[in-house]
């Protein structure tokens, strides 16, 4: 299973499911992550973790604890 | 003539430019204060022009799904006190994720108007939405405006008036087919379960968290039947069906809406981000904005501190006091009384309100960052780091602060949104060793230690140490215990924060620290100044001449016997811990005072030699270390107070750090005094006892507060 902590800068990709539960779970959709949903990684942080994004026009940041918790298919 | 007075709730994403939309919709007229038992900031004010008509800013959310604490303050506020209308405003640079909140708010049935802002960017940029058209499918009024440059608001009061007046609500959009069928088919199951008002914002409430909602357990055994086959028809939950369906309809809803020139895929904000947060560059240029802030602000020869001695020395120092004392000498006022305004009031909230320079330049700074956008950066930058200790990314701005001073430190960590982090944040940060510990160090190191160069930077190790330890030991227990906090966050766009935004940002934190001076304090250095001045003196009770036969000193020589333990248990050095309470300043100038000195220079050199007699080197220490770990000053006990909101916390952070502080203190002298004099007392069995204690909060397994948590998490 792909995740988006697999991604490597400037890949893009389609999100298939998104994993986890409760209010976490519901965060990430709300802010637009959702089956369908093409996203682009921009860059990890200079320590590694969090990850940005880019999603539906705007930039996102998530921790890779989060970021696992998206499954996609990445795009070739 | 009295109209009847209209409610109008404004409400938006974070970053869409709410805040600056609220200071051009109500201009002066602004009430802030506290969303009951939350130090989630509610603010409101007169519309302008009409005083009869209220504004209400809402917190800026995502959603109202009721899942954080702002979405339910949010959502309580807009379902339990029926606002006339709201005004919702999307930032016309992100559409698709703001319009999701609004798709929830049109599920409300209150008259809407949603504020497209940032229209004058997007026509800079040469591209056009289609206004009328998103109005037609969103059935609201929809006007284009600029918070910022404060364009078309008088047309976005005008509509939003309209609404409420007339209070036509707009019709929910329809989902698609079989999702309202799912909802028509809940709508039957529930029944009087749910209330007739606002129905459809309860249903896809019920259906999206039905745990959150008082049911019957026959309509919710029924719902969830129904909620099953549908996840089973559908292949996926529930939770994000529903997303999937909302943001489905705001693709309809925007589909065709934008014209013109397509936005560059890569743009200005982008090409800033890949400096600002490069892979390399990111630390060096965060060390910079650092350096500056703290350059501006606290380091000794920015233009805060200048003007902080300006006021500490000229204003509180040659100006004032004489002034006031000789109109007191005119008037004839009585000595005790001229003694208690100089010695007591003046002095003491001189000596607090000497930081607001220091503290308006570091407002400055921090508002301007803010607006910028780069403070989401410093958390991005900062988390991993941080998070280690039960942290997040956004407490490095607090502590960085907290080297100048506690009061500010303590107030900068309201930019914390989580607030299992801002109270464990407010808790660490005095920890760092403020300005006017510096003295304290001196002092000792002086006196004890030859003037040796390793004392100061020690005494920051151990503050960032204590900050390390403390998070870890506070992370396992139960009110910091749970799972981390979503760490979702934005990254808003680079941009010019708005001159009055950050203006009246500044007076506000500016303001509140006045406040407090002019109550807590004032009370707090009248006190000291009683229990000072009286006392009994050749016989008889009255003002004294020497501090020795003063209350202060009877109370020193109560309660030395608590310090005993720690090495210092001498009646001057209990004096000098309490004076501290009120100003760290006050410890070093207690000390000049307790040993008849008098007047000493700022690191009491006169009183060095004295000093020496009554403390070991061990028991010197042991005395830094209690004095810089324990309760701050009263001044930040003020903005612990105001930080937490709530008595409860802020006894819990007084307490934490004083028992800390105590047990650090005893393990070192108790220890210390065994490695060095090789004598095995009973002390040494409490010091050893202590450091196990404290080991074992340190390194003890986390426990699994995961079941208890998710109980207490609905809040209806």
């Amino acid at each position: 299973m792909k995740t988006l902590f697999d991604m490597q800068p400037g890949q893009k990709a389609v999100v298939k499911k998104v994993h986890g539960e409760g209010n976490l779970r519901q965060r990430i959709l709300d802010m637009g992550i959702l089956r369908g949903t093409e996203l682009e990684m921009i860059k990890k942080a200079p320590l590694g973790d969090p990850i940005e994004f880019k999603v539906k026009g705007y930039d996102l940041s998530l921790r890779q604890s989060e970021a696992s918790l998206v499954e996609v298919e990445v795009r070739k | 003539m009295t109209k009847q007075a209209l409610t109008i709730a404004l409400a938006g994403n974070p970053n869409s430019g709410k805040t600056t939309l609220f200071n051009q919709l109500t201009g002066a007229n602004q009430y802030i204060g506290n969303w009951p038992g939350v130090t989630v900031e509610k603010k409101e004010g007169k519309l302008k022009g009409h005083p009869q008509v209220i504004i209400q800013d809402l917190p800026g959310i995502y959603s109202l799904s009721a899942n954080s604490l702002e979405e339910r303050i949010a959502s309580e506020q807009l379902t339990q006190h029926s606002p006339d209308a709201i005004i919702n405003i999307v930032d016309g640079t992100n559409l698709e994720r703001n319009l999701y909140l609004t798709m929830q708010i049109l599920e409300m049935g209150i008259p809407t108007v949603v504020a497209i802002n940032m229209a004058d960017m997007l026509s800079r940029q040469g591209a056009k939405l289609d206004l009328d058209k998103l109005s037609k499918r969103l059935g609201c009024p929809v006007v284009g405006i600029s918070a910022l440059k404060g364009t078309h608001i008088n047309e976005l009061i005008a509509e939003a008036l309209k609404v409420a007046k007339s209070g036509q609500a707009p019709k929910a959009l329809a989902y698609e087919k079989d999702f309202e069928k799912l909802l028509s088919d809940a709508d039957a199951v529930l029944g009087s379960d749910l209330q007739e008002n606002q129905r459809r914002y309860w249903l896809t409430r019920a259906l999206e968290n039905p745990e959150s909602l008082n049911l019957k357990p026959a309509s919710l055994d029924e719902l969830s039947a129904l909620v099953k086959s549908y996840e089973e028809k559908e292949d996926d939950d529930i939770q994000s069906l529903i997303t999937f369906e909302r943001y489905a309809l705001i693709d309809q809803v925007v589909e065709g809406v934008r014209g013109g020139k397509v936005p560059d895929a890569v743009s200005t904000s982008d090409k800033i981000d890949r400096i600002v947060t490069n892979r390399w560059l990111a630390l060096p240029i965060f060390v910079v904005v650092m350096t500056l802030v703290f350059g501006l602000s606290v380091w000794s020869a920015g233009p805060g501190t200048f003007l902080t001695d300006w006021v500490n020395e000229s204003l509180f120092g040659d100006i004032i006091p004489p002034a006031v004392e000789s109109l007191l000498v005119n008037w004839g006022v009585a000595d005790w009384l001229q003694s208690l305004i100089l010695d007591g009031i003046i002095a003491g909230v001189g000596a607090v309100l000497g930081f607001l320079p220091q503290m308006v330049v570091l407002f400055l700074v921090l508002a301007f960052l803010e607006g910028t956008g780069y403070m989401a950066r410093v958390a991005f930058i900062m988390d991993r780091l941080f998070r280690r200790f039960g942290l997040s990314g956004k407490s490095f701005i607090p502590m960085l602060v907290g080297v100048g001073c506690s009061v500010p430190g303590i107030m900068a960590s309201r930019t914390i949104e989580e607030e299992r982090d801002r109270r464990m944040t407010v808790t660490v940060t005095s920890f760092i060793p403020c300005g006017a510990k510096l003295p304290i160090i001196a002092l000792i190191a002086g006196a004890l230690f030859g003037g040796a160069w390793w004392v100061a930077p020690s005494a920051y190790f151990l503050g960032i140490a204590a900050v390390i330890i403390s998070g870890i030991i506070l992370k396992k227990t139960k009110p910091f215990a749970g799972p981390p906090a979503p760490f979702v966050m934005e990254l808003p766009p680079y941009r010019w924060p708005a001159v009055g935004t950050v203006l009246r940002s500044v007076w506000e934190r500016a303001w509140s620290f006045v406040r407090k001076a002019g109550t807590v304090i004032l009370l707090s250095s009248i006190v000291i100044w009683v229990l000072s001045s009286l006392g009994w003196e050749n016989g008889s009770f009255g003002l004294v001449e020497d501090v020795e036969n003063g209350l202060m000193a009877k109370l020193g020589g109560a309660i030395a016997w608590i310090f005993k333990p720690l090495g210092f248990g001498n009646w001057r050095a209990a004096v000098a811990t309490i004076t501290g309470l009120v100003a760290k300043e006050n410890v070093v100038s207690t000390y000049g005072v307790l040993y008849g000195i008098g007047e000493v220079s700022e690191a009491g050199e006169e009183i060095w030699h004295l000093l020496a007699r009554d403390f070991t080197t061990v028991s010197a220490y042991a005395f830094l270390i209690f004095n810089l770990i324990c309760v701050p000053c009263f001044a930040a006990i003020g903005a612990i107070k105001r930080e937490m909101n709530s008595a409860r916390w802020t006894w819990f952070a007084i307490g934490y750090q004083t028992i800390f502080a105590y047990v650090l203190a005893l393990v070192y002298y108790q220890l210390g005094t065994w490695f060095t004099t090789g004598a095995f007392t009973v002390g040494t069995v409490f010091g050893i006892i202590a450091l196990v204690g404290l080991l074992y909060m340190i390194f003890r397994r986390q426990k699994d507060y995961q079941k208890s948590m998710v109980s207490a998490a609905p809040a209806k």
